[in-house]
């Protein structure tokens, strides 16, 4: 009898996935990509005025960084699901929970790191400045992990199911949303020079719930789909 | 069990739970018919006219308790919800599913009476204060637990997943509350509390508990009917119950 | 054959036409070896709206092979899952000496490898880079030298190896995902339907693998449709009925 220490377990479902993204570059410039085109819809809606776009800034870019990780939570679970890997994976003798965790981890790195890292040119092109470009990328640093992990719920629930990409939208959104608020509000506080302190921390407890709850969560519900 | 002089485990198959539901609905179903009459007598003819806000403010006899019914049905599923999946009880997860409904239709009572209540008091039909948002996203999570469910072919499966999404979403449920109370403040605040000194004339209080209580007796009924189509559409397809068949079922009234 | 200690427990066996740097052995707690070490009691199951089997109690004894067959949709995929721990049994229970496996939870995944329809197995990956994964992921020995060993040992050959798995066939990807029995050091096997889409070659490899498996008192559950080449008094059969 063998079993693999819970961090070797952990490293090696988290190795398997970036090894996996490395032979699919595409998927890291699709989330990049989608970001930069969907932020610039918005500009060319609603119009080039700079003061315009200053105020709508943080609700666009935050609202495009949470639609970019919901197309991207078919990719979680699907892949591994139809190729037989997911149920080798709940057999792995340590806590499902944490493999999730591990799971959600790559999924972050290669979806949406990306995003956190070009936020700061994203801001720029809406005419944030200074400090608020730091808070932008601040809180998508917070909030975007947080809403993969969130997301990892609704990507278990909705598992094999047809026309699972809007279903797990509908699930998810009402979860998305208290992220949303504390995130964006934390950019606009910032340019309404009031301090965004208390979004921030807000965020962070967000981080924090989202990743003591939702990996177990994930868990029992990736064991009710794989039965 | 028998502390209590009654064998609660023997409800615990469908064949009992239909007639006992079927026994019970009719109960619920009067009072609930004498409470909400009463309550909406109350409210449109005895309570006073509001000083700033006219007759029109009479519609809150029925938003308020709508909402509250809505919030509170979420709570009641979830923990049935949570019951089936600790107890692996079957009656459980028929009660959430039966629940589901009432509390999306409630739910969307309070928004419909809301926005009508809105536009003489705001001058618009929507408005995006704290309270009406947190309704209208409770009113996504109710579809998306109904939809999940209709979605998943497997009963074994559905009802499970959709056990899992009504906990999750009850966790959100003060979560999105709180959040969106942080967002905006624009809404009357609550002029009706358990806990604080009523801010509204006697009557408005009374008119509106009572209107409550008949939207319970109501919701009870319905779901308990609800209920009784559950077993019946369950029963046809005998997949944890190998012994029932519909005529065993409806012989059993 | 085996070398065993004073006290009669086999401790190596060196397996098929591979050396024996290829791990076969346990080192399960001997003590805690009987005849009743992996047991259904009264397992029944239902998929959807069918009944599939009921009532099953059956024993598997160190060192013996059980073989699972009936009909296509007769519930030996289900059977299987179950004793996996992956599904839940309508009734009944599955003990792993003596306790239930729901209890012991992932103190009985230890003690299994499970090798199912789905292969396990990534396309986008090598081989060589798959079965390291695996192993990695089941404690077991993942060192280059060995696993190229252990997919040598499957009938795979050298320039195998570094391809993609895209672009093996169905046979050849099917022995990637059982390259693992050949690293595998734990007791139970549960294995559905190996021999689909492995040809003759490949199929005696794997049943002398089985046999050093069960000659070293492991266990393993088969579904399968075909017979298996191994000596009678350790295969017992299991025909599910409803």
């Amino acid at each position: 009898m063998s079993q693999p220490s819970m961090s070797e377990a952990l490293r090696g479902v988290v190795r398997r996935d970036l090894l996996l993204a490395m032979r699919h570059r595409s998927d890291v410039a699709m989330s990049v990509f989608f970001v930069v085109i969907v932020a610039s819809l918005f500009p060319l809606g609603v119009g080039p005025e700079p003061a315009v776009l200053r105020v709508i800034a943080s609700g666009v870019l935050w609202v495009t960084a949470l639609l970019a990780c919901l197309l991207s939570l078919g990719r979680l679970f699907t892949a591994d699901y139809l190729d037989g890997v997911l149920e080798q994976t709940l057999l792995i003798p340590q806590p499902l929970a944490v493999l999730v965790v591990g799971k959600v981890f790559s999924h972050w790195v290669i979806s949406g790191l990306p995003v956190v890292l070009l936020s700061p040119l994203l801001g720029l092109q809406f005419g944030l400045s200074g400090d608020s470009l730091w808070v932008l990328t601040l809180s998508l640093l917070l909030g975007t992990p947080t809403l993969s992990m969130i997301g990892a719920v609704g990507a278990a629930l909705t598992l094999g199911l047809r026309g699972s990409g809007l279903l797990v939208a509908l699930l998810v959104l009402p979860l998305f949303i208290p992220v949303l608020i504390f995130g964006a509000g934390a950019v606009t506080n910032s340019l309404a020079g009031i301090g965004s302190e208390a979004n921030l921390s807000l965020l962070g407890a967000c981080f924090l719930f989202s990743f003591a709850f939702a990996p177990w969560a994930t868990a029992v519900a990736l064991r009710i789909a794989l039965e | 069990m028998s502390a209590t002089g009654i064998n609660w485990f023997k409800y615990s198959s469908p064949q009992a739970l239909y007639p006992l539901a079927g026994r019970m609905i009719p109960w619920f179903a009067a009072f609930a018919l004498a409470l909400i009459g009463v309550g909406l007598y109350v409210g449109f003819f005895v309570a006073p006219t509001d000083v700033t806000q006219g007759d029109a403010y009479r519609i809150i006899f029925v938003h308020v308790p709508a909402a509250w019914m809505s919030m509170f049905l979420y709570v009641i599923m979830a923990i049935w919800a949570g019951l089936g999946l600790g107890l692996n009880a079957r009656p459980s997860f028929m009660m959430a599913q039966a629940i589901a409904p009432t509390g999306a239709m409630f739910t969307f009572l309070a928004l419909f009476t809301g926005s009508m209540w809105g536009k003489p008091t705001w001058g618009a039909w929507w408005v995006w204060d704290a309270r009406l948002t947190s309704e209208l996203i409770l009113l996504f999570q109710y579809i998306g637990i109904i939809l999940l469910r209709s979605s998943i072919d497997d009963l074994r499966r559905a009802d499970r997943a959709s056990a899992v999404l009504a906990l999750v979403g009850v966790i959100n449920v003060p979560i999105i509350y709180f959040s969106v109370r942080w967002w905006n403040t624009l809404h009357q605040g609550a002029s009706v509390s358990i806990t604080a000194a009523p801010t509204m004339a006697g009557t408005m209080v009374t008119a509106m508990l009572v209107m409550m209580f008949g939207f319970w007796m109501y919701s009870i009924a319905v779901t308990l009917a609800r209920m009784r189509c559950v077993i019946v559409e369950r029963e046809r397809q005998p997949s944890w119950d190998k012994q029932a068949s519909i005529p065993d079922v409806v012989e059993a009234r | 054959m085996g070398t065993s200690d004073g006290a009669g427990n086999r401790l190596t066996n060196s397996t098929t036409h591979e050396d024996s740097t290829l791990p076969c052995y346990f080192s399960f707690d001997l003590s805690g070896v009987s005849p009743n070490m992996f047991q259904t009691v009264a397992l029944s199951g239902s998929r959807g709206e069918r009944q599939l089997f009921s009532d099953v109690s059956v024993t598997v004894k160190p060192g013996t092979l059980l073989a699972v067959v009936g009909e296509n949709g007769s519930g030996k995929t289900s059977f299987l899952r179950m004793l996996c721990g992956l599904l839940s049994p309508d009734g009944g229970t599955i003990l792993w000496q003596g306790k239930d496996i729901r209890r012991l939870k992932e103190l009985y995944s230890a003690q299994l490898t499970y090798v199912g329809h789905l292969n396990g197995i990534k396309d986008e990956l090598t081989p060589v880079e798959n079965l390291t994964v695996s192993a990695c992921l089941a404690g077991d020995e993942s060192s280059g030298a060995i696993v190229q060993k252990a997919l040598e040992a499957v009938g795979l050959v050298r320039p195998v190896h570094r391809l993609p798995t895209r672009v093996l066939s169905q046979g050849q990807k099917r022995r990637v995902s059982l390259a693992r029995l050949w690293l595998s050091t734990r007791p139970l096997w549960l294995l559905d339907e190996p021999f689909a889409s492995l040809d003759a070659a490949a199929t005696s490899y794997l049943t002398q693998r089985l046999h050093a498996h069960l000659h070293n008192d492991g266990m393993v559950v088969v579904a399968t449709h075909q017979e298996i080449d191994l000596p009678p008094d350790c295969i017992q059969h299991l025909r599910l009925t409803r």
